[in-house]
């Protein structure tokens, strides 16, 4: 439990999918204009992260791993396929954003309005297939630990997204010299962000 | 475009030329800036993530522009991420068999060119609609721009981060360290990347005024 909880706050904080990875950088800039889009598309990225990091992490055991078709069969102990596993991955994370769409549509259509264009685009956010990557690169245990990595990933980018967004509303006030005006200030302010997140480094954690 | 047009028309050469400076990938289109800030620490694995992009873009360009018209547009995305993950798997597995120090730096971040934007904004916006040899031009073109970012922020990280360049020590040579000069340490941290991109295009906007954002 203590295991779970490090790894939690480790990838909201420490881990930072944005401030640390920089990833899913560019849906963080085009959309984060408002507070009122970016918290729907940061909700979006936890649902897809969670869903797809242990669908990948349970693929990456039982398929891809060398060795890891053995339960099949002891004669294809040593099959490797970890080749395949770009393939693999951006399949699952294609498939899973199409199958989440289809059932908040049915199930929920509030939040299916409200999240709108965003779910098919999270296909081609690079925090998605970063998330697998990271959990296949880190060797996690246990389906639990891919499972609270995936999550609290998910929760990471969407505190980094919100607080721009608040930020850049609030800029829109400000005299800000024109070249630097729009993209050039907000890559500015996300490295100020990154250097206050990095304080959060120093926490010993375990 | 006639058949007769020759392979380096004017027309051509502009595809190569404009993303290198008014239409540039990175500061322009706002396109695979996940990538572009991780792996610039250091130039080495910089220079090999651009020509990395710059072969899988090539190529899914070209591939995706000759399939182009026998592909439903509502399968298309698929199609092209099937294609680009092709490309980045042997282009993984190159870098693995023959720089594996380096490949090793890249960690995920040759994975992750599949998502990057650069390459579905291209197949989507130009080879979507092209012949092969444009496409082929206009894959050059980004793929160059994009490298002539990540060389320049990479440039400047580790000269000022680690005193060296390409991994040759100059300031040591040049005896800045007897002087009492200190590396900066702070260079070679995520935050320094974002900031140096920042302005990078605070100075490209200074040149070129009608990229300046209205809003």
């Amino acid at each position: 439990m203590q295991n779970l909880i490090d790894i939690f706050v480790k990838s909201i904080f420490i881990e930072n999918m944005i401030f640390a990875y920089f990833l899913g950088m560019c849906s963080y800039l085009a959309i984060s204009k408002t507070v009122k889009t970016a918290s729907g598309l940061g909700i979006a990225v936890i649902f897809v992260l969670g869903i797809t990091v242990p669908i990948d992490y349970l693929l990456e055991k039982y398929l891809l791993k060398a060795g890891a078709l053995s339960w099949l069969s002891p004669g294809l102990g040593d099959v490797d396929l970890s080749f395949l596993s770009f393939m693999v991955f951006i399949a699952v994370i294609a498939s899973m954003t199409q199958l989440v769409e289809m059932i908040v549509e049915k199930f929920s259509p509030s939040l299916y309005n409200s999240l709108g264009i965003f779910l098919p685009l999270i296909a081609v956010n690079c925090a998605i297939l970063g998330g697998s990557l990271f959990m296949q690169e880190r060797e996690y245990n246990t389906l639990a630990e891919a499972s609270v990595f995936g999550i609290g990933s998910g929760i990471g980018w969407y505190l980094a997204i919100v607080s721009i967004a608040a930020i850049r509303e609030k800029l829109r006030y400000s005299n800000i010299p024109a070249p630097l005006k729009g993209l050039g200030i907000s890559f500015i302010i996300t490295g100020l962000m990154a250097i206050a997140f990095m304080s959060f480094m120093g926490i010993k954690l375990g | 475009m006639s058949e007769k047009e020759p392979l380096l028309s004017k027309k051509n050469l502009k595809l190569v030329k404009d993303p290198l400076n008014e239409n540039n990938p990175i500061t322009v289109q706002v396109l695979g800036i996940c990538s572009a800030l991780a792996v610039t620490v250091k130039m080495k694995p910089a220079f090999v993530m651009a020509i990395s992009v710059m072969v899988v873009l090539a190529a899914s360009n070209v591939i995706y522009s000759l399939v182009r018209n026998h592909i439903p547009p509502r399968i298309r995305i698929i199609v092209q991420l099937t294609i680009i993950a092709t490309m980045v798997i042997l282009v993984d597995e190159i870098l693995k068999a023959y720089v594996y120090e380096v490949s090793k730096q890249l960690s995920v971040f040759v994975g992750l060119i599949i998502t990057n934007c650069i390459l579905m904004g291209r197949l989507e916006a130009f080879a979507n609609a092209n012949k092969p040899w444009p496409s082929f031009m206009d894959a050059l073109g980004n793929g160059a721009g994009y490298g002539i970012i990540l060389i320049v922020v990479s440039f400047f990280r580790e000269l000022f981060g680690s005193g060296t360049i390409w991994g040759y020590p100059i300031m040591e040579k040049i005896g800045l360290y007897n002087t009492g000069y200190v590396d900066n340490g702070f260079m070679t941290l995520p935050p320094m990347a974002l900031i140096l991109v920042g302005l990078i295009i605070w100075i490209q906007r200074s040149r070129f005024r009608n990229l300046i954002e209205t809003r």
